[in-house]
């Protein structure tokens, strides 16, 4: 077989991953710290018969990969602050009209144009409500290369399984660090399939829920001729001004990602059976805690690391019952305290929460995150 | 009784539509349909998508694959439907705020790309769905209700935006001239690349009000009688032609398509390999 390790970009992986999920579409647009992503689907997309396009704009590329996706190709496409912001009335779409598909957001300072070439983490909490009215929402957190890669194939399968956009929520560090990955061998992966209509066209109801509350997926041009809108609409896929229907499409759209939220929530913890100490930490700033957690280890001090990789669903139970038996959980962030306040809600009547933020627009470093536990000790 | 037009194509369930009495939209609509019909496409084949107003409200009428997006975006999703599967005929239903204002952008470039998507712009001149503002094709010194002194922006000509844009096959008609616009139509289906039809209506209840431009009749029959086609207009004096609509074949110059070009990337990297 032939050897698949290479040294690799967190961008490019993505791009592999993308691929080996099925993208057979990309629209997007130039901007920094994501660009490779579009660079490289624009060259391996027509290798595998599939089709890229550099858009007039952010909200033009999400568009696209929207119109694609219900004409069956599975789409992505990436961004970092400004277009993530610029995107999120067509995600809000995606959602209402559930057509499957995956955004990049590789993480850069903020707000505005920021820092465009220096990490940030300040996307948390617009990756959950940055798009208008109430929404359910997948975001995804990879904090190695080979997690991008692995990461990415999983929010293709999550939004193909649920009807829905899946976020990659990637930091510029992630993006751009170079590392030696083992890519699995095509066989190995497992890759999902939208669910499709097994029924006639005259029976099918594009709207209409399965037990799963999914509703199964025509591509236009196979002979299903249905409405797809943004506006809120019945099982049969047209508007309707009904508040019975308005409040059952979005319990629907919220409750089909919360019954599967064993499913989707994943995390990684170490050390944590006799911690006193827990670092909760995402994307770059995760390898730096776990660093910080080898050196506070190796002078007694009993830390372990919990790392949400799902920070939407967040992994909300396993985290509850941790917080029960620590003494502190310490949240370093690149940003001004994000991902803390989810913590806090959960957790923050039964132990005590630290934060350490940083918005300097540079990485977190082991030694700080050692210094804060040392002080709050 | 429907007649067979509407039996064979529209989702009579759906009717009667939203528009206004006297509102130029539905016979607009049903040109596009009898072009559909004569072009002889298989309705499984064709996806009909338009953006947020009056005139995007058309395809839940229509028995095809429609999508109704969001405002000043028609194109953009059109643009990944195309690309994902180029043997669907694209079509696009925009109104004049939505296609030239918000979806300016979005106009100008899917024209310069030459993809092969049929634009029809219902042009009313106003924001009917949100009651009355003035439109980037309102006339200058026209009223709407956020220009109720009178509208000092100079209006669009959208065919020639879209012409110089790169769109290769342009033409105009009035819901007065049903008929040909029924033709351009049909001609713009038979483009391989990007077309654009810009389709003027009537809103007596917004512009016509606001303008006292009198009722639905008056204005349809403004239509008639300043509408010159330009087979026409190349006899008559500029003095002759001042204020008056030209409409008919405006630009008919095909190019190669855009999903095309793009197969050929796919075909010429597959032959390398091989």
């Amino acid at each position: 077989m032939k050897s698949r390790v290479r040294l690799m970009q967190g961008n490019e992986a993505c791009v592999e991953g993308a691929i080996a999920a099925g993208m057979r579409f990309y629209a997007g647009y130039p901007i920094t710290p994501s660009t490779e992503i579009a660079e490289l689907s624009a060259e391996k997309l027509p290798l595998v018969g599939g089709r890229f396009m550099q858009m007039e704009d952010e909200i033009g590329g999400m568009a696209a990969i929207i119109g694609a996706s219900l004409a069956g190709a599975k789409s992505m496409t990436a961004t970092s602050g400004p277009g993530f912001s610029l995107k999120q009335e067509n995600i809000g779409y995606a959602t209402i009209a559930e057509v499957p598909c995956v955004i990049v957001n590789v993480q850069r300072g903020g707000p505005s144009t920021g820092m465009p070439t220096s990490p940030a983490q300040g996307e948390i909490m617009q990756a959950r409500w940055g798009t208008h009215g109430d929404h359910p929402v997948i975001a995804l957190t990879p904090s190695s290369v080979r997690e991008t890669f692995d990461l990415t194939i999983k929010a293709f399968n999550m939004a193909e399984k649920y009807r829905t956009p899946v976020i990659l929520l990637m930091d510029e560090v992630i993006g751009h660090m170079r590392e030696k990955v083992q890519l699995p061998d095509p066989s190995e992966l497992e890759i999902v399939e939208r669910k499709r209509p097994d029924c006639s066209s005259e029976e099918y109801l594009p709207y209409k829920a399965d037990y799963d509350l999914v509703p199964p997926m025509a591509d236009f041009g196979t002979g299903y001729r249905y409405h797809v809108t943004g506006l809120v609409h019945d099982e049969t896929g047209f508007p309707s001004n009904n508040a019975e229907v308005a409040d059952k499409l979005i319990r629907r759209l919220s409750n089909k990602i919360e019954m599967h939220r064993d499913e989707i929530e994943s995390w990684e913890e170490e050390n944590t059976e006799d911690a006193e100490i827990i670092i909760l930490s995402y994307g770059c700033v995760a390898r730096a805690s776990k660093s910080a957690m080898n050196i506070l280890r190796s002078k007694g001090i009993k830390v372990g690391t919990f790392r949400p990789i799902s920070i939407w669903p967040f992994p909300e139970r396993r985290l509850r019952e941790l917080s029960l038996r620590v003494k502190t959980i310490v949240v370093p962030e690149m940003n001004l305290g994000q991902l803390v306040l989810e913590v806090e809600r959960i957790c923050g009547c039964n132990t005590i929460i630290e934060k350490l933020n940083k918005v300097s627009c540079e990485i977190i470093y082991p030694e700080e995150i050692v210094r804060k536990i040392e002080e709050v000790l | 009784m429907p007649s067979e037009l509407v039996e064979n194509y529209f989702r009579t369930e759906k009717l009667p539509q939203i528009w206004c009495p006297g509102c130029g939209h539905g016979t607009i609509t049903r040109s596009i349909v009898s072009a559909i019909d004569k072009s002889g496409l298989d309705k499984n084949k064709v996806c009909i998508v338009s953006g947020i107003g009056c005139s995007s409200r058309a395809p839940g009428y229509l028995d095809f694959n429609t999508l109704h997006t969001t405002h000043g975006r028609a194109l953009a999703f059109a643009t990944g439907i195309k690309m994902a599967k180029p043997d669907i005929n694209v079509i696009v239903i925009m109104g004049d705020g939505d296609s030239t204002a918000i979806g300016g952008n979005h106009l100008i470039h899917a024209c310069r790309r030459n993809i092969g998507i049929t634009a029809i712009v219902y042009n009313n001149s106003i924001y009917g769905m949100t009651g009355g503002q003035y439109s980037p094709t309102t006339p200058k010194y026209d009223k709407g209700t956020t220009a109720p002194y009178g509208n000092i922006d100079k209006a669009f000509d959208i065919c020639n935006l879209a012409a110089s844009a790169g769109a290769t096959y342009v033409g105009r008609a009035t819901a007065y001239h049903a008929n040909l616009l029924t033709s351009l139509v049909q001609n713009a289906l038979n483009n391989d690349g990007f077309s654009l039809i810009e389709a003027i209506s009537i809103c007596p209840t917004y512009y016509g009000r606001k303008n006292k431009r009198g009722t639905a009749v008056n204005m349809m029959e403004w239509q008639k009688n300043n509408a010159v086609n330009i087979s026409a207009a190349a006899k008559l004096s500029p003095e002759a032609l001042e204020g008056k609509l030209l409409i008919g074949e405006l630009k008919n110059s095909p190019e190669p398509e855009y999903t095309n070009e793009y197969q050929k990337i796919i075909d010429r990297l597959k032959k390398e390999r091989q």
